[in-house]
């Protein structure tokens, strides 16, 4: 089944919640799916006999660099507003067909409901989400710091607009 | 008379000889007995993917290799491969057929590495030495190649960084036929070995469903009984030419999806890896190996997700094109990372040796698991 | 003996006797672990395909010299949570343990330390001091690690101590007696009269004991492996589960002192197989000094072939260390309580049996 139809067949579905199919100038076209809805369309997608997509083959968090960028005199800079992604590379394992979802959130509230109860491979995927780009899985299980130290106050880093901080724990970070 | 007992945490690691680096379990035990693991890990992270975007996209690939130390051929073929289906670049055929030489072999002497170690864990020391000068003989063909014997920057984005030495072939055959023996002896001295059996049989038994659900890839997902080989089942490269079998874990001396079956899967994917190297030499056809490789990578607006199968498993990249030289956003896959997180649920009920037997047969590489 | 001729040399019997049990430990044990911690480098380095220590002098052969030189230096640490008088008692009481092994085992018919006569029982009873020590080194270094290997070190030589009591005794039903100089005079002859072929009784009654000896002698073996924590067997000091077991809060001379009591006990636990089972001290085709008239010279002889006996045995367990994986725990146990003590318990009652005809 290609994408284009699967699509077709969540339109139908789901309705509002699927936003748009988003066809990309190079590489891959995706599915564009509310994020509180995210869990439900992915429970039918895997529970669906037609499309049974078993197999999460990949998650990741991106940081969309979209805000407005407001430059310090030090050459750093924030983006203020902009949006958070999150991309879901789906499989099915017997039916041979793939798809990509994603969804988009603001920076401000970035929540997305996660999808750990369809597939346990979502769990340690979301939280380095979490982890790295902060954004926040509703409903995860275990939702701590996978990759930086749990007691890392200093933001989450793979943010475009992420500075080191001065001090961890008393020792000096920029090197 | 009720005895006061209480569950003790034992902290494993993360300088501990057989969490294969910087790994730290928190077991929970129940005198010898696994009550609950969990693995916390991060001492390694190196920010390789915040690295990734302050780089351009050639520049990238040394930093691919220092992710799977033990699999740096396929790290970088990944990433080429990732960064050609962006382009949408052509490949000029000899460099596939050495790419899938270098990943073939990289693919035994990761396996020597995951063998031998298992094989230490299990407190058989012998077979991991023996296993260790036969992966000298690998790198030795990688370094007469690439002029490093670990981390290679050999594969680049549209080619590979230069041509084989004019020897290369006839000592790879050579190799070949060197090798193909030392399997056997690694058979007869570890893995039909009784106490071996006993040690890894009916061990951390992972089922099929259980670990397409999980994400679990490779030889590990293999063991369980599932026949899924991205070469076959995803074919890239020039995988599709080649004649070689999937082997699947049997239970022949337990349960499918067993430690003992995670472990011979790898030893029976050496044999097929000999099979590809064999056919590869005779088919290489001569050319210009850097002649696709672009000037200036500067690829369109979009997003790509590559993937090989890599021999710890699906080894997959997800680049975010922005239209610049860098690039926006690069997520590794890792198949270590990835199949670690199942470690705990493979854990539960076993001793405390069978968390090192259990861990040895998933087969993890820390740099990958942090990047 | 050499015990009378200190108390001719020096004229008093006690000054005599403690320097004739010290002569071994100086004689014998200390230059052993010496050599044996190089041979247990060399021997698995040339199984595994390198060359192992070649640095220190004539292929290395100076190595542990210059190991116990580092060992002297380094600092003794003592954690603040270790229950002192215990973690500096622990290594003395396992160092101890098994070096009085040594008094009674005859080395030559002219040397032994102690010739008592409950020599085989008296060894056995010592060897349970090294068990203590053991336990004390696990709980006094107050880490988990060192407490799980204690209490499976412990757990497996009390264990295992069973099935090498019970060929003991079968030895002792066929020889009638516990002194080992008087165990090792009965094995003399050639070779058809160790214990293994049956001994020194007669008739019919040898040939049937030959093979019920093998089995004794394959349970003994297994089982002594198991009470010097040697691969298969090596579980207390597991050192990709525990890290090194129960000594692994201890450094320099201590730890060199639970190392020199392993190397000991390894060679301890192949004098009595060899005493048991392979004639002692006794040459197997008879002694050159006999036949040409020398008989100062059969003592060396003595000396000669239990070294080489006992040397041989200690090689077996290096081979089978650098072979063979670990078992479990479970594993272990199961070898004890199902395999070994069954057998051994049946061999007793057949050679019991044998003895009456």
């Amino acid at each position: 089944m290609t994408d284009k139809e699967i699509f077709e067949i969540l339109k139908e579905k789901f309705g509002e919640a699927i936003i748009e199919f988003v066809e990309a100038q190079a590489g891959e076209n995706y599915i564009k799916i509310n994020p509180l809805e995210i869990d439900k369309v992915c429970a039918f997608l895997f529970s669906d006999t037609n499309l049974h997509f078993d197999s999460l083959v990949n998650l990741s968090g991106v940081d969309d660099a979209n805000g407005e960028k407001k430059t310090e005199e030090d050459g750093s800079f924030e983006y203020i507003g902009g949006t958070l992604s999150v991309f879901y590379h789906l499989e099915s394992t017997d039916k041979r067909h793939k798809i990509t979802l994603g969804t988009t959130v603001e920076k401000d509230q970035p929540d997305v409901v996660s999808v750990t109860d369809v597939w346990a491979h979502a769990n340690w995927h979301e939280r380095e989400a979490f982890d790295l780009l902060g954004i926040n899985f509703l409903n995860h299980p275990d939702l701590r710091r996978i990759l930086m130290p749990y007691d890392w106050d200093a933001g989450h880093p793979l943010r475009k607009d992420y500075k080191d901080p001065e001090y961890y724990q008393g020792m000096k970070v920029p090197y | 008379m009720a005895l006061n007992t209480e569950e003790m945490t034992l902290n494993m690691g993360p300088q501990h000889p057989s969490t294969h680096g910087v790994l730290r379990l928190e077991l929970r035990l129940d005198g010898e007995f696994i009550v609950d693991v969990k693995s916390h890990i991060g001492y390694l992270h190196r920010c390789f993917e915040k690295h990734a975007e302050a780089m351009t996209y050639p520049q990238v690939v040394p930093y691919t290799d220092r992710m799977d130390y033990l699999a740096s051929m396929y790290n970088e073929f990944g990433y080429a491969l990732t960064v050609e289906k962006l382009l949408g670049l052509e490949i000029p055929e000899r460099v596939e057929f050495i790419r899938v030489i270098m990943g073939e072999l990289q693919r035994i002497a990761s396996h020597l590495v995951a063998l031998g170690t298992y094989g230490a864990d299990i407190g058989a020391v012998t077979p991991f030495l023996f296993c260790f000068r036969d992966r000298e003989k690998i790198l030795s063909l990688f370094e007469m190649t690439s002029g490093a014997r670990l981390l290679y920057n050999y594969i680049w984005v549209g080619g590979v960084a230069r041509d084989l030495p004019p020897d290369f072939l006839r000592l790879t055959k050579e190799f070949v036929e060197y090798f193909k023996p030392k399997i056997k002896e690694l058979n007869d001295l570890l893995s039909f070995n009784k106490i071996f059996i006993d040690r890894t049989a009916n061990i951390g038994i992972l089922p099929k469903d259980v670990a397409v659900n999980y994400g679990i890839t490779g030889p590990m997902l293999r063991a369980s009984g599932m026949k899924w080989d991205l070469r076959k089942d995803d074919t890239y490269s020039v995988y599709n030419k080649f004649d070689f079998d999937i082997p699947v874990g049997d239970g022949r001396m337990g349960t499918v999806g067993d430690s003992w079956d995670r472990y011979y899967v790898r030893i029976l994917e050496m044999e097929q890896s000999l099979r590809i190297i064999e056919q590869a030499v005779e088919q290489i056809p001569d050319g210009d190996v850097s002649s696709a490789i672009p000037r200036r990578i500067k690829p369109p607006v979009g997003q790509v997700y590559g993937r090989v199968e890599n021999p710890r498993g699906e080894l997959g990249y997800f680049i975010v094109s922005d239209g610049s030289v860098n690039p926006k956003r690069i997520k590794v896959r890792g198949p270590s990372f990835v199949n670690l997180a199942i470690f705990g649920e493979l854990c539960k009920g076993h001793m405390i040796a069978d968390v090192i037997a259990i861990l040895g047969s998933i087969d993890i590489v820390l740099g990958e698991v942090d990047r | 003996m050499i015990f009378d001729f200190f108390a001719k040399l020096t004229g008093s019997e006690i000054l005599a006797s403690i320097i004739s049990a010290l002569l071994p430990l100086f004689l014998f044990i200390l230059p052993f672990a010496l050599i044996a911690v190089l041979l247990e480098r060399k021997v698995s380095a040339h199984m595994q395909d390198r060359l192992g220590p070649m640095r220190v002098g004539y292929h290395g052969l100076l190595q542990t010299i210059a190991d116990i030189l580092k060992l002297i230096q380094k600092e003794d640490i003592v954690a603040d949570s270790n229950d002192k008088t215990l973690f500096n008692i622990a290594p003395l009481l396992v160092f101890a343990g098994s070096y009085a092994a040594f008094a009674a085992i005859p080395f030559t018919s002219s040397y032994i330390g102690s010739n008592i006569n409950l020599g085989l029982f008296f060894i056995i009873g010592i060897s349970g001091i090294v068990v203590i020590g053991i336990l004390m080194a696990g709980w006094a270094s107050n880490n988990k690690y060192t407490l799980l290997g204690a209490m499976r070190c412990v757990a497996q030589m009390i264990s295992f101590e069973i099935p090498t009591l019970m060929v003991v005794v079968t030895i002792l039903m066929v020889t009638g007696t516990l002194n080992l100089n008087e165990l090792t005079e009965i094995q003399s002859g050639f070779f058809w009269n160790w214990m293994i072929f049956g001994g020194a009784v007669p008739g019919i009654a040898k040939i049937l004991l030959i093979p019920f000896m093998i089995i004794a002698f394959g349970v003994i073996y297994i089982s002594t492996l198991a009470e010097v924590n040697r691969t298969p067997f090596d579980i207390p000091e597991a050192e990709s589960e525990l890290v090194s077991g129960y000594h692994t809060e201890y450094s320099g001379m201590k730890f060199a002192m639970f190392y020199l009591a392993e190397y000991a006990n390894m060679f301890a636990v192949s004098a009595i197989v060899v005493i048991l089972f392979f004639g002692g001290y006794q040459s197997p085709v008879g002694y050159l000094g006999n036949s040409i008239g020398l008989h100062w010279l059969i003592p060396i002889e003595q000396l000669f072939w239990f070294t080489f006996k006992g040397v041989g045995f200690v090689l077996l367990q290096m081979w089978l260390r650098w072979t063979l994986p670990r078992l479990r725990v479970d594993q272990l146990m199961a070898v004890c309580w199902k395999y070994l003590i069954p057998i051994a318990f049946v061999n007793l009652l057949i050679v019991g049996l044998i003895t009456l005809i």
